[in-house]
């Protein structure tokens, strides 16, 4: 290669697609630790004015590109090996500090590696750092982190979307052509709506949770945050399968998702829920929406109106059994064997109320107490028991609606990023943000958020959700969206 | 439905969380209007509903042979601890 050569392709690395730097470290056009050196230049940059990192591993990554560029040398490297990516901070790594963007565990050093962690290690990806989050995964705008909120690459002022809003931003800042994340109620694709990029969150069950955070066990799902369906196609291989560390792993075979990509559209059935469109929804969005489904008409594809009657109560179902299994779940938070401990215990129950008090933030307190009230004696049957009824209700009536139709299409959030600060004050405003997304989330089944447009210079995502373990299929239809669409392929004014 | 400052105070102390007095009304106040909008749950007819508590039917809780898997890592776990002494973790006292 000429310097002259080198020189093009490093001016624009970062505009590359995880698929385009694997084929460029394949044919040596560049070595892993050129590519991560430039991503930890971007991160140094820029990471300052969007807060998006919590912590960057650059000794780390510098010691993973040396190793997979002798993997690369020695013609023995898989696709995703010399690739790099930040991690949530939800997911353990061993021996770096592993924060769930709480006070709780500001000091907590991990002592092992998340099971994602470990095989995406282990395809030889190398980890730039830990992304910034809301507290325990616990919100939608990512103003709920103990080390403060995220902007949005797109505009300084607006929320970059949550939980997962540091992995956003750092993908569409393109300080990593990648980023992990978590989803227990839409903290991956509701983040991708507001960044303008593809956030995957598969089947529950798919994607080991052995080492990442407990938030609500029966909910929580990690996933990625990528450029495009591809590059989720790609990660997805390597992250998903069973694992005998998590009691809800799935022992099913992992399938292969980039071959399925290429299938042609020409009568697929999709589902329009009439929910989705009801009161509540931006009319720019809706415009949007609506311009992406003809691109799939002209693709060949069916459209088809579907009802799920029990939908409009996904909201306050999930905000029982969320806070709920999170009450149960932060209980061992009592700064005894890990994490904060207040100073001078007066005895050992005020170092319980104390630890907690002061190392949780509000909005996770907040949920703590939800979810006891939900489960405590003489409230259980009225709200907990009969929140599990009604997510029964949501689960069929997907089921029932997937008999219909081959995947669900419409909008991932009812607005593009609001401001920051400007829900903050009303948690009942934050929660209906969710609308959109909590129904997959309680009935288990993989979905996507991808770019389709824009409305005021803000992202609009098109959410598109399939059956249980239907993954293939769902990255096959975002896939055949962006050969026919160039909205994933934009970058934000000032990172370009 | 309205919480009480009791009522908060209550649940606080169930969850063991101290909140400062200033914080009382503000939690009432937040609480009280999440119960409200969770109370549509009741607009669901559920009568002949079993609860689910879990996304995936087919799944039933695996079981592991009851063997030794880990090696002894206390000294890597415990050096997250606050206080620990001989390979013990320590709390204010709890008997006199």
């Amino acid at each position: 290669m000429t310097d002259a050569q080198f020189k093009t392709d490093q001016a624009h690395l970062h505009h590359l697609t995880l698929a385009q730097l694997s084929a460029g470290l394949h044919a040596k056009r560049f070595s892993s630790v050129e590519l991560t050196r430039y991503f930890l230049q971007r991160i140094e940059r820029l990471n300052p004015a969007l807060n998006a990192l919590i912590t960057v591993t650059a000794e780390h990554a510098l010691a993973s590109a040396v190793a997979a560029d002798r993997q690369l040398a020695s013609g023995m490297a898989g696709p995703l090996s010399g690739l790099p990516l930040v991690h949530k901070d939800i997911f353990c790594t061993d021996g770096v500090l592993t924060t769930c963007g709480s006070r709780m565990l500001s000091n907590f050093v991990a002592p092992y590696d998340a099971a994602v962690v470990e095989r995406l290690a282990r395809a030889g990806m190398v980890m730039l750092g830990k992304a910034n989050m809301d507290e325990f995964a616990m919100g939608s705008s990512n103003e709920n982190s103990y080390y403060g909120a995220v902007k949005n690459p797109w505009h300084p002022a607006k929320i970059p979307g949550g939980s997962s809003g540091g992995s956003a931003a750092s993908v569409a800042a393109r300080l990593a052509p990648a980023a992990t994340g978590t989803d227990t109620g839409g903290s991956l694709r509701q983040p991708a709506a507001m960044t303008s990029l593809t956030g995957f969150k598969p089947t529950y069950g798919r994607v080991s949770r052995y080492g990442m955070i407990a938030f609500a066990s029966s909910l929580d799902q990690a996933g990625t945050l990528t450029f495009t369906a591809r590059d989720a196609a790609l990660l997805l291989s390597a992250m998903a399968g069973f694992d005998p560390r998590d009691s809800t792993s799935v022992d099913t075979p992992v399938p292969d998702y980039a071959a399925a990509l290429e299938q042609p559209l020409s009568g697929l059935k999709i589902g329009l829920l009439q929910e989705f469109f009801d009161t509540g929804l931006d009319e720019a969005i809706a415009k949007q929406v609506r311009e992406a489904l003809r691109i799939f008409q002209k693709l060949g594809a069916q459209l088809v109106e579907v009802s799920l009657p029990s939908l409009p109560l996904s909201v306050p179902t999930y905000y029982v059994v969320a806070p709920a299994e999170a009450a149960s779940n932060l209980s061992r938070y009592d700064g005894v064997r890990f994490g904060y401990r207040c100073t001078e215990p007066r005895d050992l129950e005020d170092l319980y109320l104390r630890s907690r008090g002061e190392g949780f933030g509000a909005e996770v307190k907040r949920r703590i107490m939800i979810g006891t009230y939900v489960l405590s004696k003489g409230y259980y049957d009225a709200y907990y028991l009969r929140a599990q009824k009604v997510r029964r209700l949501i689960t069929d009536d997907f089921a029932r609606a997937f008999r219909e139709v081959d995947v669900l299409i419409g909008p991932t959030t009812p607005t593009t990023a609001f401001d920051l600060g400007a829900k903050l004050d009303d948690p009942v405003t934050m929660y209906l943000n969710d609308i959109y997304t909590v129904g997959a989330s309680l009935a288990g089944l993989p979905a996507i958020s991808i770019p389709c447009g824009f409305c005021h210079d803000l992202p609009v995502g098109l959410q598109i959700m399939g059956p249980h373990f239907a993954e293939a299929k769902v990255l096959n239809v975002a896939h055949q969206f962006q050969r026919e669409t160039a909205w994933h392929r934009r970058i934000p004014d000032g990172y370009q | 439905m309205n919480l009480t400052s009791d009522d908060v105070k209550n649940i606080a102390q169930l969850a063991r969380l101290a909140i400062t007095p200033s914080e009382v009304p503000v939690y009432a106040q937040s609480l009280s209007k999440i119960i409200s909008m969770v109370e549509q749950l009741h607009l669901a007819d559920v009568a002949h509903v079993e609860p689910m508590a879990h996304p995936l039917a087919a799944q039933v809780q695996r079981l592991r042979a009851d063997a030794v898997e880990d090696c002894d890592q206390r000294d890597k776990y415990q050096a997250n601890a606050a206080r620990v002494e001989a390979g013990l973790y320590l709390v204010p006292k709890v008997i006199d």
